[in-house]
């Protein structure tokens, strides 16, 4: 189970401060906004919304299997007269789209808020995505806070303006709004009563007959949120002494722009779809040259340009990544001629350090296993196992979106080529990836026949996001039991033969290899379950720690490919074999104070040099955090 | 109050607490009428990977984040994770770090090298520094786990407030949570703030760091 970030949240007084995470924040408003049901998808950096709420009292709170079933469940929310929730990372929207750009048609009835959060700067996805294009694909309104009290404004006015104009309102976060903690007066829940269902087909069944009808309503609301957007007092301009250049900044950027250029006059985009044009057309006249500042794509921009308006934008500024503070000063700089003085302090030069996987993991067990076969692509998906492409494993060919794996992989059997003709088609994939967007691409898989041996890796979490729970926990959000999934009859169920069906047990390396080596050499679809609950979750528990007896180890290195962050190389050693091959030997020790005892790492160890040890110590490092 | 932002970059590596010892710094910021943000890079955190948490409080703070050259202070959990943020400091800034070396599966494992010194690397660059070994003080105390504690009682004194209003912050946090921890952080508070007074290095002047921002 997840740790709760609201603690603090709930602890809180009425109308009183309290230091809040954007996402916290966004939290606490839709809960005083009376919101009744709150659905979504972990995904970083949007987790602690959800998990947020699900602290607080007085509302329906559920982890969806994936953020399209999620969007689902709040626009039937809202079509009950519901206010409803639902909170997703970038990638979760694109899952969602298919739902979202329909819902635009329908309109809510109660007030539907999304709220999406890009992760500006890559910290855990897979792409970087600018959200604020589904405001004008969807001609949805959208808001971008800029730090947390002004997300808790927000997501409050945005219920508001949901009602008002019957229309889902797009709350555009990023990173550095989300997990960003600053203060914010908070006040107290005030109940939304629900207005109950009305059947009217002509609304919320959208037949082509109907959906023509909407259309235009889609467009002429549109029209009538621009005027709304100029008046809004989320866009606003702060006046400054130095008129040679004003910016319009939104989202985050606008705090970075404040505090960099304090004498320049900055329009504050908050409102941001539809764009105030005539406002910021005045505010343009007033300044001599206009920089727009917004992360990441030059969307305001190319709106401002389409409408006459000269601006500055992405050919000052970089389309990639966050635009902090020390991005903004030397591109200013530059457009003025300005030479910036040099950095008192270089950055040092250190080792990366990139994430690995937790000590006793059981996916080390699978990524060990898969870099001992020969002759192998592997097609991996996106979670914790991600991590297997890294080192010392290199036993992961391809990430692409969530579920993704399926399909690659029966692409991957179906378009080899000559010099692929006798490699085996490995698919990788995790519980919750494969309930999320996997089940179908198993299914496609049974269908036509492919030729692909599928891991199913469950951990019984949503690892990566910090272990939260779904229907292969047999938990909901709040903990409690509900039921759980069984893998086996689901793939029996998709198709796939019951004796291509096997359960092992990842830290039993003969057997998973054993496993792996003969559902590849046969035709046909085969699934492999390997049953081990996560090392961060209360499900798992600690072993004996074991310990290395220096006396005896070899050098051989075997348990170092094991890649479990316990064991460390204290000493290198070239030796030149009696064949004249020269090798480097890695004597071994293991930081027992870490070990939980999996027992991988005795396993291909020849000399049996690693045996149980007296525990000194408990650490908490990397585990249960 | 002064308007000055006073900047504190805690660093170290996923898992060590660095994000609960910003918090605690935070609300003892926060007790004393300060706005305040902070802000963490840390998306694999929970994954052994490389944290920064950005505190900055004062009168108003506008931006979250500490740009290179800006901090006034930088509290290291772990010694070649102090170096990698080490042109974070500003020009007269301090330096408290943890010499603890936590050695990721890539230097484990040959590709790179760990930095033989990283205490005199940053020393060399004429930074102030004190270092001292807070895993081996919190190891003495009976759990690893009190590391965090024994950093926070180590920058205790060079705060723009008083060490006492840091403690409060620490121990009102345990008092509700695990009273039964309360007595063995107080301890490890102390022994923070004595290391200091006994780290590996003289430092050469005294009172550098955050300048005191409460009149």
């Amino acid at each position: 189970m997840a740790a709760t970030p609201a603690a603090a949240t709930q602890a809180t007084a009425a109308s009183s401060r309290a230091l809040l995470s954007g996402n916290e924040a966004i939290s606490r408003a839709v809960w005083e906004s009376g919101v009744a049901v709150a659905a979504g998808y972990p995904g970083t950096p949007a987790t602690e919304m959800l998990e947020t709420l699900a602290t607080f009292p007085d509302l329906y709170v559920e982890w969806s299997v994936n953020e399209k079933v999620s969007l689902e469940v709040a626009i039937g929310a809202s079509m009950a007269g519901s206010r409803s929730f639902c909170a997703m990372k970038h990638v979760g929207m694109n899952v969602a789209s298919d739902a979202l750009m329909t819902l635009t048609l329908t309109g809510a009835n109660g007030g539907l808020v999304i709220a999406v959060a890009d992760d500006v700067g890559l910290s855990s996805s897979q792409n970087e995505q600018d959200s604020r294009y589904w405001g004008r694909f969807a001609h949805l309104p959208v808001f971008e806070p800029s730090d947390s009290q002004e997300a808790y404004q927000m997501a409050k006015a945005a219920y508001l303006l949901s009602e008002e104009y019957q229309v889902p309102v797009l709350l555009r976060l990023t990173t550095r709004i989300c997990h960003v903690k600053g203060m914010v007066n908070i006040g107290e829940r005030v109940p939304h009563e629900a207005a109950g269902f009305a059947k009217n087909a002509r609304r919320w069944v959208m037949v082509p007959g109907h959906a023509k009808e909407r259309l235009p309503l889609m467009f002429e609301r549109e029209q009538t949120l621009r005027s709304v957007s100029e008046e809004s007092p989320f866009n606003f301009v702060t006046e400054g002494s130095d008129s040679r250049i004003g910016f319009v900044a939104s989202g985050p950027v606008w705090m970075h722009v404040r505090e960099t250029f304090p004498d320049a006059p900055l329009f504050k985009l908050g409102f941001s779809c539809p764009v105030p044009l005539e406002k910021i057309r005045a505010f343009a006249a007033t300044v001599d040259r206009l920089l727009v500042v917004e992360e990441t794509e030059p969307l305001v921009e190319m709106e401002l340009k389409a409408a006459g308006i000269a601006c500055l934008g992405k050919d000052v500024l970089p389309k990639i990544g966050e635009l902090a503070p020390e991005i903004l000063r030397p591109a200013v700089a530059r457009l003025f001629g300005e030479t910036l003085p040099e950095p008192a302090l270089k950055p040092a030069k250190v080792f990366p350090r990139p994430p690995t996987m937790c000590v006793a993991c059981p996916h080390l067990g699978v990524y060990y296993t898969l870099a001992q076969l020969k002759n192998v692509t592997v097609a991996g998906d996106i979670g914790c196992y991600t991590l297997g492409a890294g080192h010392p494993w290199n036993a992961l060919d391809s990430t692409i979106s969530m579920g993704a794996s399926m399909g690659v992989a029966l692409g991957l059997d179906k378009g080899r080529g000559a010099s692929d003709r006798d490699r085996k088609i490995v698919a990788v994939i995790g519980d919750s990836t494969f309930m999320h967007m996997g089940m179908q691409g198993l299914l496609d898989i049974t269908y036509n026949r492919g030729n692909v041996t599928v891991l199913l890796l469950d951990n019984r979490t949503v690892g990566m996001t910090g272990g939260q729970d779904n229907p292969a926990s047999g938990r909901d959000i709040h903990g409690l039991g509900s039921p759980r999934v069984d893998f086996a009859k689901l793939c029996e169920a998709l198709g796939v033969a019951p004796e291509r069906i096997r359960k092992v047990d990842p830290y039993q390396l003969p057997v998973l290899f054993k496993a792996l080596r003969e559902e590849t050499k046969i035709p046909g679809p085969s699934v492999i379950i390997t049953d081990r609950p996560c090392v961060l979750i209360d499900d798992y528990e600690s072993l004996k720690p074991y310990t290395v007896i220096s006396d005896k180890c070899t050098g051989c290195g075997n348990c170092v490919d094991i890649g479990c962050p316990a064991i460390h190389v204290n000493r290198r050693e070239k030796v030149v074999k009696p064949s004249g091959k020269e090798v480097e030997l890695q004597f071994v020790d293991i930081e027992t104070a870490a070990c939980t005892g999996c027992g991988l790492c005795l396993q291909p160890c020849a000399p049996d040099a690693i045996v149980a040890a007296v525990p000194v110590h408990t650490i908490n490092f990397v585990k249960k955090l | 109050m002064n308007t000055k932002t006073t900047n504190i970059l805690v660093v170290g590596i996923g898992g060590q607490g660095v994000m609960t010892a910003t918090e605690i710094l935070a609300e003892a910021a926060i007790s004393l009428g300060h706005d305040v943000k902070k802000t963490e890079v840390a998306g694999m955190a929970q994954r052994g990977g490389v944290v920064s948490s950005h505190l900055r409080f004062g009168a108003k703070v506008l931006s979250p984040q500490i740009s290179p050259g800006e901090a006034d202070l930088i509290v290291g959990f772990e010694a070649a994770e102090t170096l990698r943020w080490i042109h974070y400091l500003r020009p007269g800034g301090l330096v408290l770090m943890n010499t603890a070396r936590l050695v990721p599966p890539v230097v484990s494992g040959g590709l790179y090298d760990y930095p033989e010194d990283p205490v005199a690397e940053i020393r060399a660059q004429g930074i102030e520094v004190y270092a001292f070994d807070a895993m081996a003080i919190a190891l003495e105390l009976g759990d690893v786990r009190l590391g965090n504690t024994v950093m926070l009682g180590a920058i205790a004194d060079h705060l723009p407030f008083p060490a006492d209003v840091l403690l409060d912050s620490i121990l009102r946090r345990f008092r509700t949570r695990k009273p039964e921890m309360v007595d063995v952080n107080a301890s490890a508070f102390a022994s923070g703030r004595a290391a200091v007074v006994h780290s590996e290095q003289t430092p050469q002047r005294h009172g550098a760091g955050c300048e005191a921002v409460l009149t």
